[in-house]
C-alpha cells in the first residue's frame, strides 16, 4: 500500500515530465520513466538580452535556445537553429521564470469564499499529513493568468490549517490547457507552528504532537506487517497520515516549518534533526537572529521581505534586512509572498529586499533558483541552464523595478498569453459604455 | 403676583435677552418663575462640536530652518522643478525656488543633488492605532461590532499612540493619516485625522482644523458580521441600505425636533416680549390717567378709569421653556454628515454598490467625499468625476472576496484619465510603509494601458488628492509657500522600488532620519529584543 501510494504521488510528475524531454537528469527524487516525445515543437530563440541566469551570473547580450520545452543552449554568441521562432529582445533582460514557493494559486479562487477553497482539509484533526494540495489544483483558475502575466511561472501550492497541514505540489502556471501542470507532488510537507491557532496550544505543544506523530510514522514504517496483523501499538494518527509522513523521514520530502520566533526556529531544528527530517523554515521573521545555526545546517529560509514590524509577539525581532542578513551569513534565502492573489507581487518583494541590503543577483536567485533548490526541484527549475525546463521571462528592464513589465513569458518552452481576466475587464471598460 | 415685583422688571428683561448675559445676571438665590431664563441656549449641540479634537494646535516647531538645494522638487501642483531649492522655516514652507535660495542664519542645509522632495504622503484609510501593527487581542479597537450602526463611536477615543506601525509608516514618508473605524458596521463612527508625530495621546496628534470623517460601509462586511455571523440584521445588501436609510432618517427627525424646539422657544420669547410690552404700556397708561384724574378728579372719564384700576395688573409670566430634545451623539454625527461638516467616507467596492449608496445619499441628503477600496470605480468613473467624489483605492489588490473580484491594476489610471479624483490608500500597516511603490505600480499599469500620465499625477494620488478628501488641502498636499512643512526627502526617484525616505519633516520638525536610528518611538518596543539599539535612557547614549 505504501509503495503504491508513492507511485501515485509521482504520477502527476510523470505526465508533466513528458514535455521536458531528457533534461531531467540528476533528480533528487525518483522520477518516472520518459514517456513518448510529443510532436516536435518549433524551437524558440531569445536573442540579445541581458540574462540573469539565477546563479548570480549575468550574461550581457546573451541568447537562449529552447527546444522541446527545455533550455538547450545559453550564452553569448550561441547559434540560433534554423526555423526557430526568434524573439529579438535587445535591451531587455531575461530571468528564469519566477517561483513563488508558498501560495494557494490554483487552490483558492476568492479569499473569503470558502466554497472556492481547496487548500484546507478542514475538520478538527490537526494532523492532515495525507492531504494533498495537488488534488485540489485547478489549472483553469483566473488567478493563474493574472499571476503569470507578472512573470511568475511556477508555484509551490501549499495546504493550510491544522498542525501538519499536508503536502504541497509544484505547479507550472501553464494554464487551463495544461491539466498536467503539476510537476511534483508531494513537493513538501507543511507544518504550521507558532501562535496562529489556539487549538494547537503554541509551539511547545505543537512540537510535542509532531514528535509523537513522527515517531508513530517511523514505527509504522518499520513494522508495517505487524500493523496489518493488528499487532502494533495504537498510533496517534491515521494510516494515511502515517504513510504520508514516512516520506519525510530520512529527508526524501522536505518539511516546511512555518515558524517565526528565533527560539521556536531552534526547537524546530532540534526536532528535525532528531527525526531525520529535511527542514525548510518559512516565515522566519526572527531567522536573522539564528542565522549562524541555519547556515551551518544549510537550512533554507523562506521570507517575505515586504517591510515588516512586530505583527505578533513571535515577530518582535522582525526587520527589513532579514533576507540580507541571512544571505550574508550564507543561509539559502527564498523570497515568497505567502499569498495567493498577491503572488504576482513577487518581484516587488525581491526589490524591497534589495532596498534593505540584499545584493541584486541574490534577490533574483531568491525568487528563481533558491526556491527550486529548497524544494528539491533544482535539477529541473530555477536557472537559465541547458537541460532545465524552459520557464523564463523577458523583462522590459530591471526585473525587480516597478516600472518594468514582463514582455514575454515562456512556460515549458511555450510563449504563454499575457492576457487574462483582468486585461479582459480593462478592454471592456477602456472606453466607458 | 405682588405689585412690588412689578416695579422692578429690569432683571427679568435682562434674563430674557441672551444666554450670554446669564452669567452676569445670575438669578438671586430665591428664584421664582418670572426670574428663570426665558429662553435657553437653543443652538443645537452639534454646532458646538467642531471635531473630536477641536482646539488642538500643532506644537511649536523645534529646530532650525531647513534648506534643501539642488533637488528635484515634485510639487504636486502639476509642476516639477528639476533642480530647485526649498526652505522650511517655523513649521511652514517658507520658499520654493527654481534657483538657489540663501540659507537663513543657523539653517540646516542639505545638498539634494540626485534626490527628490515631495509633500508628505497622506493615507485616507488607516487603522493604525485601532488595529495596531502588533495584532494583539487586547489592542483590537477598530470595530465596535456590537451593533451595526454606531456613529457615536470615534477612533480618537481608542487610538493607541504607541503602535509600532506609526514610526514605520513615517519611515515610508507618511505624515498624515485618517484613522477610521473598521468596516463591520454600516455606520462605524467618527474617523480622526492625525499628524504622525510621537505623542502620548491622539489629541496631541490631531491635524489642526481637520474635520472628522464618518466611516460607513456597504456590501459584504456588515452582512457577514451580523447576518452571517450572528443572524441579526443586516443579512443582505437590502438590509444594509434599509438600516442606513433608517439611521439617517432618524437623525433627520432629531434635526427637525431641534428646528421645532428652536422655533417654539423663539416664538415663546417673542410672545412674552409682546405681552410684557403690552403690560408696560398698560402700567404707563394707568399712571398717566391717575395723574390726569388727580389733576382733575371731576374729569368725566375718571370714574370709568377707576373701575379698570381695580382690575389686578400682574406682569405676564414668561412661562416654562420647552424642554430641548435629548442629546444623541450618534444622530448628531449623522446630522453633521448631512450638513457636510463631517466628511463621509464609505467602504464600497462594487460599482453597483457605489451607485446604490449615491442613490441613498441623494435620498436622505448627504454628500460622499470618498469611496474607499472602490475597486470597481473604473466602471463608473464618469459618474464619480461628474459628482466630484474621490476614489480611495489600492494599486493591485483584488480577489480576496467577491466584491474584490473585478479589481484591475489600471483602476487609478482610468480614474485620472476621466478627470475623477483618484487616491492611493492602504488600509494596511504593511502597505502604508511603501505607498510610493503602490503609486508607482498604479502609474506603471496605467502607462502600459496607454493612459497618458505624468509623475506629478501619481504624486497627487499620494498627497493633494487625499488632502482634499480629508478637507485639509489648504494646509498640506503640495509644496507651496505657506503650507505646513510636511515634507519628504527621497534618496532616489520615489517611484523606484529601491527608493527610501531619507528625511521626513512634519511641521518642519524632523520625525524620521534614515541615517540616525535612535530608540524606538513606541514604548512597547523599548527594552524589547527587537534587533535595534536600546538606550538606557530615552535619548541617552547608545
Amino acid at each position: 500500500m505504501s509503495r503504491s501510494k508513492w507511485t501515485g504521488f509521482f504520477l502527476a510528475g510523470f505526465f508533466a515530465a513528458g514535455l521536458f524531454g531528457t533534461g531531467a537528469a540528476a533528480q533528487p527524487r525518483p522520477q518516472p520513466a520518459q514517456p513518448a516525445q510529443p510532436a516536435a515543437v518549433k524551437p524558440i530563440a531569445v536573442v540579445g538580452a541581458k540574462l540573469h541566469t539565477g546563479t548570480g551570473e549575468v550574461i550581457e547580450d546573451g541568447t537562449i535556445v529552447i527546444e522541446n520545452g527545455l533550455i538547450a543552449r545559453v550564452g553569448k554568441g550561441v547559434a540560433v537553429p534554423a526555423g526557430a521562432e526568434k524573439i529579438d529582445v535587445k535591451g531587455a533582460e531575461v530571468t528564469p521564470g519566477l517561483v513563488d514557493s508558498l501560495t494557494a494559486v490554483g487552490l483558492v479562487e476568492v479569499g473569503l469564499e470558502p466554497a472556492t477553497h481547496d487548500d484546507d482539509q478542514g475538520g478538527k484533526d490537526p494532523i492532515r499529513a495525507a492531504f494533498r494540495a495537488a488534488d485540489g489544483y485547478n489549472p483553469a483558475s483566473s488567478v493563474i493568468g493574472i499571476t503569470r502575466a507578472e512573470g511568475v511561472t511556477s508555484v509551490g501550492v501549499i495546504p493550510t490549517g491544522g498542525l501538519i497541514s499536508g503536502q504541497s505540489a509544484w505547479a507550472d502556471l501553464a494554464g487551463a490547457a495544461a491539466p498536467d501542470a503539476l510537476a511534483q507532488s508531494p513537493l513538501a510537507m507543511h507544518v504550521h507552528l507558532g501562535a496562529l491557532n489556539d487549538d494547537r496550544g503554541g509551539p511547545a505543544s505543537a512540537l510535542l504532537r509532531l514528535r509523537e506523530v513522527l515517531d508513530d510514522a517511523r514505527t509504522f514504517q518499520k513494522n508495517r506487517a505487524a500493523w496489518e496483523r493488528n499487532q502494533s501499538r495504537p498510533f496517534s494518527a491515521s494510516r494515511l497520515d502515517l504513510e504520508a509522513l514516512a516520506g519525510t523521514l530520512g529527508g526524501k520530502v522536505p518539511v516546511v516549518f512555518h515558524v517565526d520566533r528565533a527560539a521556536d526556529i531552534l526547537s524546530t531544528l532540534a526536532v528535525a534533526k532528531e527525526m531525520g527530517l529535511r527542514p525548510v523554515i518559512a516565515g522566519g521573521a526572527e531567522a536573522w537572529k539564528v542565522a549562524a545555526r541555519l547556515s551551518a545546517e544549510k537550512v533554507p529560509v523562506m521570507v517575505n521581505p515586504i517591510e515588516p514590524g512586530p505583527k505578533s509577539f513571535d515577530e518582535l525581532g522582525s526587520r527589513a534586512d532579514n533576507a540580507a542578513l541571512l544571505h550574508a551569513a550564507g543561509v539559502p534565502v527564498v523570497i515568497t509572498t505567502g499569498d495567493t492573489h498577491n503572488a504576482r507581487k513577487l518581484r516587488q518583494l525581491a526589490g524591497n529586499a534589495v532596498r534593505a541590503g540584499l545584493p541584486h543577483e541574490a534577490a533574483i536567485t531568491a525568487i528563481t533558483r533558491a526556491p527550486a533548490e529548497a524544494l528539491g526541484m533544482g535539477a529541473r527549475y530555477g536557472t537559465l541552464a541547458p537541460g532545465k525546463v524552459a520557464n523564463l521571462v523577458v523583462w522590459s528592464g530591471d526585473p525587480l523595478e516597478i516600472s518594468t513589465r514582463a514582455v514575454a513569458v515562456v512556460i515549458r518552452g511555450k510563449r504563454v498569453e499575457l492576457s487574462n481576466r483582468q486585461t479582459a475587464l480593462l478592454a471592456r471598460y477602456r472606453k466607458l459604455r | 403676583m405682588s405689585p412690588s415685583r412689578a416695579r422692578r422688571p429690569l432683571p427679568w428683561l435682562l434674563l430674557l435677552l441672551a444666554p450670554a448675559c446669564a452669567a452676569q445676571t445670575a438669578p438671586p438665590s430665591k428664584t421664582t418663575q418670572a426670574e428663570k431664563p426665558a429662553i435657553a441656549d437653543v443652538s443645537p449641540p452639534w454646532e458646538k462640536r467642531q471635531s473630536a479634537a477641536a482646539g488642538s494646535e500643532a506644537p511649536v516647531p523645534q529646530g532650525p530652518p531647513v534648506l534643501i538645494r539642488n533637488a528635484t522638487l515634485m510639487l504636486a501642483t502639476g509642476k516639477t522643478i528639476a533642480r530647485g531649492s526649498i526652505l522650511l522655516d517655523r513649521g511652514k514652507i517658507a520658499a520654493v525656488s527654481e534657483g538657489d535660495l540663501k540659507a537663513p542664519e543657523g539653517a540646516r542645509v542639505i545638498d539634494g543633488a540626485g534626490k527628490f522632495v515631495t509633500p508628505g504622503i497622506i493615507d485616507t484609510h488607516s487603522h493604525l492605532g485601532v488595529y495596531p501593527m502588533l495584532g494583539a487581542v487586547g489592542h483590537s479597537d477598530g470595530n465596535e461590532a456590537t451593533s451595526p450602526v454606531t456613529p457615536d463611536a470615534q477612533t480618537v477615543d481608542a487610538f493607541w499612540p504607541q503602535d509600532p506601525g506609526i514610526e514605520r509608516a513615517v519611515a515610508g514618508g507618511v505624515t498624515t493619516i485618517q484613522v477610521l473605524p473598521g468596516s463591520a458596521n454600516l455606520v462605524g463612527g467618527r474617523a480622526v485625522t492625525l499628524k504622525l508625530r510621537p505623542a502620548l495621546s491622539p489629541r496631541q496628534m490631531h491635524f489642526p482644523g481637520a474635520p472628522d470623517g464618518l466611516k460607513m460601509a456597504c456590501g459584504e462586511n456588515p452582512k457577514r458580521t451580523y447576518g452571517g455571523g450572528r443572524h441579526t440584521a443586516p443579512g443582505t445588501r437590502m438590509g444594509n441600505l434599509a438600516m442606513q436609510r433608517r439611521a439617517f432618517l432618524d437623525a433627520r427627525k432629531l434635526e427637525e425636533d431641534w428646528v421645532r424646539y428652536r422655533s417654539t422657544e423663539q416664538q415663546r420669547t417673542t410672545d412674552v416680549r409682546k405681552k410684557r410690552a403690552a403690560y408696560e404700556a398698560e402700567v404707563a397708561a394707568r399712571e398717566e390717567q391717575k395723574k390726569k384724574c388727580a389733576d382733575d378728579p371731576y374729569l368725566a372719564s375718571c370714574a370709568e378709569w377707576k373701575k379698570s384700576w381695580d382690575r389686578p395688573l400682574d406682569p405676564p409670566s414668561p412661562g416654562e421653556p420647552t424642554a430641548p430634545p435629548s442629546r444623541d451623539p450618534a444622530k448628531e454625527t449623522l446630522i453633521q454628515a448631512m450638513q457636510g461638516k463631517v466628511l463621509v467616507h464609505i467602504h464600497c467596492y462594487r460599482a453597483d454598490d457605489m451607485l446604490a449608496m449615491l442613490a441613498l445619499a441623494d435620498e436622505v441628503g448627504f454628500q460622499v467625499k470618498s469611496f474607499h477600496h472602490a475597486l470597481e470605480a473604473y466602471k463608473i468613473r464618469d459618474v464619480l468625476a461628474k459628482r466630484s467624489i474621490s476614489a480611495s483605492t489600492w494599486a493591485d489588490w483584488w480577489g480576496f472576496k467577491m466584491e474584490a473580484y473585478d479589481g484591475i491594476p489600471e483602476n487609478i489610471a482610468l480614474l485620472q484619465e476621466a478627470g475623477a479624483i483618484p487616491i492611493l490608500h492602504t488600509d494596511s500597516e504593511e502597505g502604508i510603509q511603501r505607498m510610493n511603490q503602490e503609486a508607482s505600480k498604479a502609474l506603471a499599469s496605467g502607462r502600459r494601458a496607454g493612459v497618458a500620465l505624468t509623475d506629478e499625477d501619481a504624486i497627487r494620488w499620494l498627497t493633494y488628492n487625499p488632502a482634499w478628501a480629508l478637507g485639509i488641502e489648504k494646509r498640506v498636499g503640495t509644496l507651496e509657500v505657506g503650507k505646513d512643512a510636511d515634507v519628504v526627502l527621497w534618496d532616489k526617484h520615489p517611484f523606484s522600488v529601491y527608493a527610501s525616505a531619507e528625511v521626513v519633516w512634519i511641521d518642519g520638525v524632523t520625525v524620521h532620519e534614515k541615517a540616525k536610528k535612535g530608540s524606538p518611538w513606541s514604548d512597547f518596543e523599548l527594552g524589547q529584543d527587537i534587533g535595534r539599539p536600546v538606550p538606557l535612557l530615552p535619548g541617552g547614549a547608545q
